[in-house]
C-alpha cells in the first residue's frame, strides 16, 4: 500500500517537472497560432480561439525570416562539415599517429580549453576585418574551423580502435589517407554523428559571434534576425512567437531524432577519464 | 619500446609525416583563430585601442596597465562583476540543486518512463537561447504575462519582473535554471547509475532507511560528479550574456549587466577595444581561478 502511494507520488513529481519543462514551449506554439492581439487580450487565453498560420506566412512574405532560415541552415551545415573534417583528422592523428611534439601539443590544447571564447573575440574581429571577412559567411565560420573539444572527442574514440587493424590495412598497401578514409572513418561513425549533432546545434543556436560579424540583414541567421525582430515588433507577441517556433523547431526535431548520440557526447565530456 | 620507435624506420617517418598532415588543418585553425587572438587580446588590453585606432592603427598607444587601473576605479565594472557573481552563485546553486533533485527522482527505483521524461527535461537545453528568452520575456510581462496572471489568480500582488531592479536578476535566473535543468540532470543521472547496487544492498542489510542511504551512500558516491557539475556550471554562469542582452539589455538601470555584456558594449558598441580586452582578461582570470580551485581543492579531474 505504502509502495503504491510512493509510486504515484514519484510519477506525479516526474509529471510536474515535465510540465515545468514543456509549458513555456507549448505556450510559445499556442500563441504563435492565435489571431493577432489575442495573446494580449483580457481575459487571458491559453489556446487560440481560431488557430491560424497567418503569422508564419507574415514571417516568410513580409519579414525576412525565410532568408534568415536559409542562412542558419547554410551556416550550421557548413560549420558541421568543416568541423567534422578537421577535427576527425586531427583526432585520429592525436590518437594513432606519433608525430614530434604530439604529447606537448596535446597538453597545451587541454590547457587552452580553460580559456573562455570571449577572450579571443575582440582581436578575432579585428583579424576578420583585416581579412575582409566582415559581413561574409566565411567570417562567421572562422571560429568553427576546428574545436579542441571535437579533437579530443574523436581522439578518445579512435584510441579504442586496435592498432592491428590499421597495420593490416598498411600491409595491404593502403596509404595513410586510405587508412584514414577506408578504415578509421567508417569505424568512427557513431562519434562523428555525436560531434556532428553537437556542432550543428551549437552553430544553429550561436548568437554573439554572428551578431558581431554580420550587420548585413541579408546574411544574418535566425537568432540575430529574431533579436532585431524583437526590436521592431515588440508588441506583436504572436509574430514573435511564430519566429521563435521557427527558430527552435528544427533543433528540437534534430535532437529528438539523434538524442542518443547527443547525450553520449555530454557524457564523454564528463565521466570517462 | 619508445627507444625502438624513436629510431627512424621508414614506417616511422611515414607516420610522422601523416600525423603532421592530418593534425595540421585543425592546429593551424586553432593557432590563427584562437591562440593568436588570445595573445593579441592581452596586448590589446595594454593599449588605448579605440574607434580612432580602428580607422587608423597608427594612432594606437601603449598604455601599460592603465586600462586595468581604470577598470578597478570604474563602478560599472564592479557592478557587472557583482551581477555576474550573483548570477553564478545564486543561479548556479539553484540550477545544480534542481538538476540533482530531478536526477534523484528520475533514477528512483519507482520511477517509470525514464527515457520519455529524460527527453522532455532535456528539450529546453537544445532550444535557441534568443528564442526562449523572448518567450520568457512575455511570460514575465507585468500585465499580460502568464506568471502575473497566475499570481493574480492566487490573489497575490503583481510583480514587475524585468522592470524592477530587485526582481530582474531573479527572473533571468529563472530562465537559466529552466534551460540548463536537463544538461546537469543527464550528467547526475549517469553518475547515479554508476553507483554499485551492492552498496545499497549492504546499507539495507545494516537497516539503513531511504534517507540514510541517500546521505551515506548516494551523495558521497556522487561527490566527484557533483564537483564536476558545480565547476562547469560556475564557468558557464560567469559567461552570462544572451539572457540579459535579449530580456533586459542590462537593465533596469544596471541591474543585469554582466561582465560579458559590459565587454560587448564597450568593445562593439563604443569601440573601446583596449578597455574591453581588459574586461575579457579579468573574466579569464576569474574562470582560471575557479578551475584551479576546482582541480586543486575539489579534485575535479576533467574540464572538457
Amino acid at each position: 500500500m505504502k509502495r503504491r502511494w510512493l509510486s504515484a507520488l514519484t510519477l506525479g513529481a516526474l509529471v510536474a517537472l515535465a510540465v515545468f519543462s514543456l509549458a513555456p514551449l507549448l505556450w510559445m506554439v499556442s500563441v504563435s497560432l492565435m489571431p493577432a492581439g489575442e495573446a494580449t487580450a483580457a481575459p487571458p487565453r491559453l489556446l487560440p480561439s481560431a488557430p491560424t498560420l497567418a503569422h508564419y506566412e507574415a514571417l516568410f512574405s513580409r519579414l525576412p525570416l525565410a532568408r534568415a532560415f536559409a542562412n542558419s541552415l547554410l551556416l550550421a551545415s557548413a560549420a558541421t562539415a568543416l568541423g567534422l573534417l578537421t577535427n576527425s583528422a586531427a583526432g585520429y592523428a592525436f590518437a594513432k599517429l606519433r608525430f614530434r611534439g604530439r604529447d606537448a601539443l596535446s597538453r597545451a590544447l587541454l590547457a587552452a580549453l580553460v580559456i573562455p571564447g570571449q577572450v579571443a573575440m575582440l582581436p578575432l574581429f579585428l583579424l576578420v576585418k583585416e581579412l575582409g571577412l566582415v559581413n561574409t559567411y566565411a567570417g562567421v565560420l572562422v571560429p568553427s574551423l576546428a574545436s579542441i573539444f571535437g579533437i579530443f572527442l574523436v581522439r578518445q574514440y579512435v584510441l579504442a580502435i586496435p592498432d592491428a587493424l590499421l597495420d593490416a590495412a598498411r600491409l595491404d598497401g593502403a596509404g595513410e589517407l586510405r587508412v584514414f578514409t577506408a578504415v578509421v572513418l567508417p569505424l568512427c561513425r557513431p562519434v562523428l554523428v555525436t560531434l556532428g549533432t553537437f556542432t550543428f546545434l551549437g552553430a544553429w543556436n550561436d548568437f554573439l559571434w554572428p551578431l558581431v560579424v554580420l550587420s548585413d540583414e541579408a546574411l544574418q541567421p535566425l537568432p540575430v534576425a529574431l533579436a532585431s525582430l524583437l526590436g521592431e515588433h515588440a508588441p506583436d507577441v504572436e509574430i514573435l512567437m511564430a519566429g521563435s517556433v521557427l527558430t527552435v523547431l528544427p533543433v528540437v526535431v534534430l535532437f529528438v531524432a539523434l538524442q542518443r548520440h547527443y547525450l553520449r557526447g555530454i557524457l564523454a565530456g564528463s565521466l570517462r577519464g | 619500446m619508445a627507444a625502438l620507435e624513436a629510431r627512424g624506420s621508414p614506417l616511422d617517418e611515414r607516420t610522422q609525416r601523416a600525423g603532421l598532415c592530418f593534425a595540421a588543418p585543425a592546429l593551424a585553425a586553432i593557432a590563427v583563430f584562437f591562440v593568436l587572438p588570445v595573445a593579441a587580446a592581452l596586448l590589446l588590453s595594454l593599449t588605448d585601442f579605440d574607434i580612432y585606432a580602428v580607422a587608423d592603427p597608427a594612432s594606437l598607444r601603449f598604455v601599460g596597465l592603465a586600462n586595468y587601473a581604470r577598470l578597478l576605479a570604474d563602478p560599472s565594472f564592479w557592478n557587472a562583476l557583482g551581477n555576474t557573481l550573483y548570477f553564478a552563485a545564486v543561479g548556479g546553486t539553484l540550477s545544480v540543486a534542481a538538476s540533482l533533485g530531478g536526477a534523484l527522482l528520475l533514477e528512483a527505483p519507482l520511477a517509470r518512463a525514464r527515457g520519455f521524461f529524460r527527453t522532455v527535461y532535456f528539450l529546453p537545453v537544445v532550444t535557441t537561447l534568443v528564442a526562449v528568452a523572448i518567450v520568457w520575456r512575455f511570460l514575465y510581462h507585468p500585465r499580460i504575462g502568464l506568471l502575473n496572471r497566475a499570481l493574480d489568480a492566487l490573489g497575490l500582488p503583481a510583480v514587475d519582473w524585468l522592470g524592477d531592479p530587485a526582481w530582474a536578476m531573479p527572473a533571468i535566473i529563472g530562465l537559466a535554471v529552466w534551460k540548463n535543468f536537463g544538461w546537469n540532470l543527464v550528467i547526475f543521472a549517469a553518475g547515479l547509475q554508476a553507483i554499485p547496487a551492492q552498496l545499497y544492498e549492504a546499507a539495507r542489510l545494516d537497516g539503513a532507511s531511504g534517507w540514510q542511504q541517500l546521505r551515506h551512500v548516494t551523495l558521497p558516491m556522487l561527490l566527484p560528479t557533483t564537483s564536476f557539475v558545480v565547476l562547469m556550471t560556475a564557468i558557464g554562469s560567469l559567461q552570462l550574456f544572451a539572457e540579459p542582452y535579449v530580456m533586459t539589455q542590462g537593465g533596469p538601470g544596471d541591474a543585469t549587466r554582466s561582465l560579458v555584456l559590459l565587454m560587448y558594449e564597450q568593445g562593439f558598441r563604443w569601440w573601446n577595444l583596449g578597455f574591453a580586452a581588459a574586461i575579457a582578461f579579468v573574466l579569464f582570470a576569474i574562470v582560471a581561478a575557479a578551475t584551479w580551485v576546482g582541480r586543486r581543492v575539489f579534485a575535479v579531474e576533467r574540464t572538457v
